[in-house]
């Protein structure tokens, strides 16, 4: 056996390893949710999920407000995808394209908002949110969807001006000459070839949004406005812990980041821009 | 169609003290063949910009077809581009590309195809409308993007160094499209390049650019035959013209033993001498020969001299060998005679 051989047999236990202790968690949440409740909490693991049964999941549906949060999160979701998208985009245009005074300090300021840890602005926030001109923005999917925008913005203008000034100017410039006007250049020639990273923005904005919790949970107080993340604490009460149900709701939560990513993945299509300028 | 001209046009770069043009002062009459050649940061593609509209005119004036564009902005100036990138648009198919202009315009679908058919007709593109632009080979794409431009029948191409991206064979092979596009279809063309070549077999005229400022604009022959600065006579011709700044003294220089007449003054003169204006004689200039081109037929024999490195040209089959001993003789009527400042000096012509 050559030395090479050997480190690769090596490198690829290690990958190996890394993946059995990454996806076990999931594992243990998907099989718990199958198993019946004598079965969920045993001296002696069971691994395997038998005899398997679906009642943890009719349980879960039935929780009161399930499907009203379910709608309440669809709603936090979609709303905060779609504008973090539109204005990252802006924001990345102007930051990329355009030379403005502070420029340089805002691009900085950016990151510096990053760096600021989420508990620590969550009390500022709900003083803020709860004085906010036009009436109080707590308990308010509104204001939740305020609020992760200003940790979910950061982030998508900082990757899609990396983006945008990975496309040549030239493509913006010709479009101009061709007859666009400069707003027609963006959309017609530059939003095609963004694309990609507003693929990968709006990835990383649904799954900040959607699996979201400590906003969530101080921010909305009315079961009927709370979010799935919060929902699924209601599992725990005084009297103990559902861990059969609450893993199935687990499970139901986290399908649609997984179909989504499924969905969107292939959209991530890297060197688009081949073949446009030379290079 | 359209002439062009530049009224004192001036751009400053933002941040900087020097104006990347300085100043332009160009009439281009309606259908000519412009070239604008320069080393590169003379500012002759920052002018190409200021015509397209790509780049704001800080003063002056741009004017296209007698219309005053220097505030409109680039859609407004009906001029087609050909950049040195090509910029084609990477998700768009050689016939969405080249029919661009056209959909942006909303001319009718059936319309926008035929000429769409015509123009790639006209390129050798037929076969290739369907393909992306990355699926092309760099000849393929430039003309895509000539495509692009001549689609829209513009009033001015614009050609920022179009070839530069081509390997030798197929830039000498476009060149010779490009001069018979142009005189095909009659359109005001401004062209920029840095390769004098290029400038001299295409321009109808050719503008030279040094440092953001005009040195002399003519057709190719004259700049060739009767610079009007030693920028100008270094910059046009291959290999460049020898120029050595020589004593002047009783009416005349010596060089290497012959008498060129200078018409007035006394002090320091310039003496340009082109390379085949320049002998290998019996006696003259001696000097050592360092390097010979051979072109076939003739010969470039780069020599160390008294003077500096001076170059002449001579038949291939009389060439020296590397390392000779050889003696260079000035033809004294083909001289060009320049003052110590640069500029030609007049009253001399032949």
């Amino acid at each position: 056996m050559t030395r090479r051989r050997a480190e690769r047999i090596a490198l690829n236990t290690t990958g190996v390893l890394v993946f059995l202790v990454m996806i076990f968690p999931v594992y243990w949440m998907v099989s718990t949710a199958f198993k019946p409740g004598i079965d969920v909490q045993t001296f002696t693991p069971k691994w395997f999920p038998h005899p398997a049964t679906l009642s943890n999941f009719t349980d879960a549906i039935h929780r009161p407000y399930f499907w009203q949060d379910v709608k309440n999160s669809v709603f936090v979701v979609c709303v905060v995808v779609a504008l973090s998208a539109v204005l990252s985009f802006l924001a990345a245009l102007a930051l990329a394209r355009f030379r403005f005074y502070g420029r340089k300090a805002f691009i900085v300021l950016i990151i510096a908002v990053q760096m600021v840890p989420l508990n620590a602005l969550i009390i500022p926030l709900y003083i803020a949110f709860s004085n906010a001109p036009g009436g109080t923005q707590v308990n308010k999917l509104t204001g939740v969807v305020v609020a992760y925008l200003t940790f979910v913005l950061p982030f998508c203008i900082w990757t899609l001006r990396g983006f945008v000034m990975g496309i040549p100017q030239e493509l913006e410039e010709a479009a101009l000459v061709d007859g666009c006007s400069r707003f027609g250049a963006f959309v017609r020639i530059l939003l095609p070839l963004v694309a990609p990273g507003l693929v990968a923005t709006s990835i990383f904005a649904f799954i900040q949004a959607w699996n979201e919790y400590i906003i969530a949970y101080v921010f909305l107080s009315s079961p009927e406005k709370q979010t799935l993340t919060v929902w699924l604490a209601n599992f725990t009460t005084n009297r103990g812990t559902a861990w059969g149900s609450l893993m199935a709701g687990a499970t139901l939560t986290a399908l649609p980041v997984v179909a989504f990513f499924v969905i969107v993945h292939r959209k991530i299509a890297f060197g688009l821009t081949a073949g446009g300028v030379k290079g | 169609m359209a002439d062009v001209s530049f009224d004192r046009a001036t751009r400053i770069y933002p941040g900087t003290e020097a104006p990347a043009v300085d100043a332009l002062e160009l009439e281009i009459p309606d259908g000519e063949f412009m070239v604008l050649v320069g080393p590169s940061g003379s500012g002759k593609t920052t002018a190409l910009r200021m015509l397209a509209g790509l780049e704001e005119v800080d003063a002056g004036a741009v004017l296209i077809g007698g219309r005053d564009v220097t505030d409109l902005p680039a859609k407004e100036r009906d001029v087609a581009m050909v950049f040195q990138n090509y910029a084609l648009y990477p998700y768009l198919s050689v016939a969405a590309n080249i029919g661009f202009p056209l959909k942006i315009a909303h001319v009718k679908k059936s319309e926008r195809e035929r000429r769409v058919r015509e123009a790639a007709e006209l390129l050798g593109l037929v076969d290739y409308l369907a393909r992306k632009p990355g699926q092309l080979s760099g000849g393929q794409r430039q003309r895509v993007a000539m495509g692009r431009a001549i689609v829209r029948e513009p009033s001015v191409f614009l050609m920022d160094e179009p070839l530069s991206n081509l390997d030798a064979k197929l830039r000498v092979q476009m060149r010779a499209d490009i001069a018979a596009l142009q005189d095909r279809l009659g359109t005001t063309t401004v062209y920029v390049t840095h390769d004098q070549a290029e400038a001299m077999t295409l321009g109808d005229r050719v503008a030279v650019m040094k440092d953001g400022r005009l040195q002399q604009c003519d057709e190719p022959r004259v700049l060739y035959e009767r610079p009007v600065n030693t920028f100008v006579a270094g910059f046009i011709g291959s290999p460049a013209m020898n120029l050595c700044t020589l004593p002047c003294s009783n009416g005349a220089v010596s060089f290497g033993g012959s008498r060129i007449p200078v018409p007035a003054g006394n002090g320091e003169v310039v003496v340009g001498l082109r390379p085949e204006s320049l002998e290998l004689a019996g006696e003259g200039l001696p000097a050592e020969v360092q390097v010979v081109e051979e072109l076939g037929a003739d010969a470039y024999v780069f020599c160390a001299s008294a003077l500096g490195r001076l170059v002449a040209r001579t038949e291939a089959k009389r060439a020296p060998a590397r390392g000779e001993r050889v003696a260079l003789r000035p033809v004294a009527e083909e001289a060009h005679l320049f003052d110590a400042g640069g500029e030609r000096v007049s009253g001399i012509d032949h």
